[in-house]
């Protein structure tokens, strides 16, 4: 999960890296009162999770707290790059002297963390490192010894930051590990006219898969965007909202990614990625299947499992019963292969559903499920 | 021979008193796996019954070891307890730990990879279905009965697009099934799998299956390219995956322009891979493939 630019500099500051004072709001009013706080002058800055802010206007100087609400307003609702301004953070404005990147992701080939550092921050490190390589450092982190003040002095010699930003370093490293994030960066980290080092600006991503030890983030990971994908998870479906019209809901990561790509090939576009797991109960299979036929986009469904654990008999009692409790408008293709599949495919013929059909193979269910969601 | 897995292998089972461990303790004993006890110290000392045979639980994998000769570990453990289990089958001097365990925050991931390989341990996983050589061992939740053993190996992040190409190849049979998960980071690699199934006598074609996120498939490509003599077939899923969005698998994230499946697939390709568009498509290019063989092997 990414966090907001409030919440990473929240983070900054417990962990004792200096940042600007700074105040969030979603009322203008507010920001009103935030500016006169913090000294008249602030910058109004759009809070959303994704880059491109300066450019689509979301960050803005404001000269004094009148400027302030008005900017706010401005602002909030503001829609950058499909997301909605929700609320705005108020900062003093700092005097830059230069700006530097500092940050720790994770090298998946090389299955450590990397630390990467550049004199040249400010702009997005992609485009400093394919532009002039040299000027970016990237030194691998030993898990077992993490970043020490030594290790922290070397990154910084070897990018070229001044020496004040060690210290920044391995307390950014004591954010990655203790809060559990698999990505952390300062863009730019600076350095003021009077000699401060400062974040300016930063991005965290949380470890979703280390919810379990980091309560305090719990009410955010329910946060979804999208009302279908806040619905799945309030029922602990792993769902993805696409663009599409045929519905999709299949068993395991891959084969439902897999069958995206084959409705895809049949000429349709898959409404959604639904993986309801190895030993999918009946329950799972009709929360899945209300959730996929609310999406009032969703022409047709296809279902498409494979049995290996879990049996075909039991998915077929799953979809009979979900049948039972969900009310289907739309045709639904069902594949089942594998474990128990003739057993399967009986109990769905036995059932008769006049809007459900059955395929064979996975490539000629998915034909079908594009054929009638065109004739729909 | 097969690769990793043999008749030969001796399993310990970390967490087998469990639900999850003790379901699949019993199909992997059904399956021919030679599992010699489960770990578990609150229940050390006793023994488990597994229709007929009665499997002990030692107290740490260390005595189990001692005990048993054992030299495979498989890991059920829930997550927060994943790390500890891993280092203590490294310490133990297990060979190969097969870590089913799905959901294992990535620090602690990025730890145990990094102690285990210190140790000389070999990890496969974590979030993996762990690995099968049909006939005569099976490490994990892979389905024994789906396919008869044969020459082709096979190497796939995801669990169930191996079953669905085991199903589609059944009658050809394979070597040995290595599902190496679909984690950020994982212990044995395509490449890994692709330089054991090179040496392997046993395996005459490899399947390899990516997916969506980081460079693995890229930098398989390159291996193939210069250490592999043997026909490859690649299947890559995620085409129509969004970017930014995970997609079921912690791994499977598009980000930016970076892990897409088209980027995947031309890599494979340019190095002389077939890559067939669904996984029918692809079990019959290793069909093809493996007539081909046989045709000029017998002209």
């Amino acid at each position: 999960m990414d966090l907001f630019e409030h919440q990473a500099r929240e983070l900054f500051e417990e962990h004792g890296i200096p940042v600007p004072r700074a105040e969030v709001t979603d009322s203008p009013k507010e920001a009103r009162g935030i500016a006169r706080r913090l000294g008249g002058r602030v910058v109004v800055k759009a809070q959303v999770k994704t880059g491109g802010r300066g450019k689509a206007g979301g960050v803005k100087l404001a000269a004094d707290p009148a400027a302030a609400e008005l900017t706010a307003r401005q602002i909030i609702g503001m829609d950058i790059k499909g997301h909605t301004v929700g609320t705005v953070m108020l900062a003093e404005p700092v005097d830059i002297e230069s700006e530097f990147y500092v940050g720790y992701v994770l090298d998946r080939a090389a299955g450590r963390f990397l630390a990467i550092a550049s004199a040249e921050g400010g702009m997005e490190i992609e485009e400093v490192a394919a532009r002039r390589p040299q000027a970016v450092a990237r030194v691998h982190i030993d898990p077992a010894e993490g970043v020490t003040t030594a290790r922290a002095a070397e990154i910084a010699e070897a990018a070229g930051l001044p020496p004040q930003t060690v210290d920044v370093l391995v307390r950014l490293w004591n954010v990655l590990v203790r809060e559990d994030a698999v990505l952390v960066e300062v863009n730019p980290l600076v350095r003021t006219a009077r000699g401060q080092i400062l974040a300016l600006d930063g991005k965290v991503t949380l470890d979703d898969n280390a919810q379990f030890r980091q309560a305090r983030w719990g009410d955010q990971q329910a946060a979804h965007d999208d009302p279908l994908e806040a619905a799945a998870a309030a029922k602990g479906l792993n769902y993805v909202k696409l663009d599409g019209e045929v519905g999709v809901i299949g068993n395991g990561a891959g084969l439902v990614m897999s069958t995206l790509d084959v409705v895809a090939g049949c000429g349709a576009r898959p409404a959604n990625f639904l993986d309801i797991g190895g030993g999918a109960s009946a329950q799972v299979m009709a929360d899945g299947l209300s959730v996929v036929l609310s999406d009032p986009a969703v022409k047709s469904v296809l279902v498409n499992v494979f049995g290996g654990i879990t049996a075909c008999d039991a998915v077929a009692d799953g979809i009979v019963r979900a049948l039972e409790t969900v009310r289907v408008t739309k045709p639904l293709v069902v594949r089942l292969d594998g474990n128990n599949a003739a057993r399967g495919r009986a109990i769905l013929d036995g059932r008769a559903h006049p809007l459900v059909q059955q395929a064979t193979t996975m490539d000629g269910a998915a034909r079908r499920a594009a054929q009638l969601a065109d004739a729909t | 021979m097969a690769i990793y897995l043999t008749k030969e292998s001796k399993v310990l089972v970390q967490g087998m008193t469990g639900g999850e461990g003790m379901k699949h303790t019993r199909r992997m004993l059904a399956a021919g796996t030679d599992v010699v006890g489960g770990v578990n110290p609150r229940k050390a000392g006793r023994t488990v019954d597994f229709d007929d045979r009665a499997v002990p639980v030692f107290g740490s994998v260390r005595e189990g070891v001692e005990a048993t000769g054992a030299d495979v570990s498989v890991v059920f453990v829930p997550p927060a307890f994943a790390r500890a289990a891993v280092q203590e089958a490294a310490d133990a001097g297990i060979a190969l730990a097969v870590v089913i365990t799905e959901g294992i925050p990535v620090h602690d991931s990025v730890a145990f990879h990094a102690y285990a390989a210190a140790k000389g341990t070999r990890v496969v996983g974590p979030n993996c279905p762990g690995l099968i050589t049909p006939g005569q061992s099976n490490a994990g939740i892979i389905p024994a009965d789906i396919a008869k053993p044969g020459r082709i190996g096979l190497v796939s992040k995801s669990g169930t697009l191996t079953y669905q190409l085991m199903h589609e190849l059944r009658d050809i049979g394979f070597s040995t099934c290595v599902g190496i998960g679909g984690d950020p980071v994982v212990g044995t690699t395509h490449i890994d799998c692709l330089a054991a199934f090179q040496d392997d006598p046993d395996t005459e074609l490899v399947v390899l299956i990516g997916e969506i996120g980081g460079d693995a498939e890229e930098r398989a490509a390159a291996h193939i390219r210069d250490h592999v003599t043997k026909p490859v077939v690649a299947y890559i899923a995620g085409f129509t995956a969004p970017e930014g969005k995970t997609m079921g698998h912690a791994g499977a994230i598009v980000s930016g322009s970076s892990g897409t499946a088209q980027a995947k697939k031309e890599a494979l390709e340019a190095a002389g891979v077939l890559v067939g568009g669904t996984p029918t498509e692809t079990a019959r290019l290793v069909l093809d493939r493996l007539t081909a063989e046989r045709d000029v092997t017998h002209s």
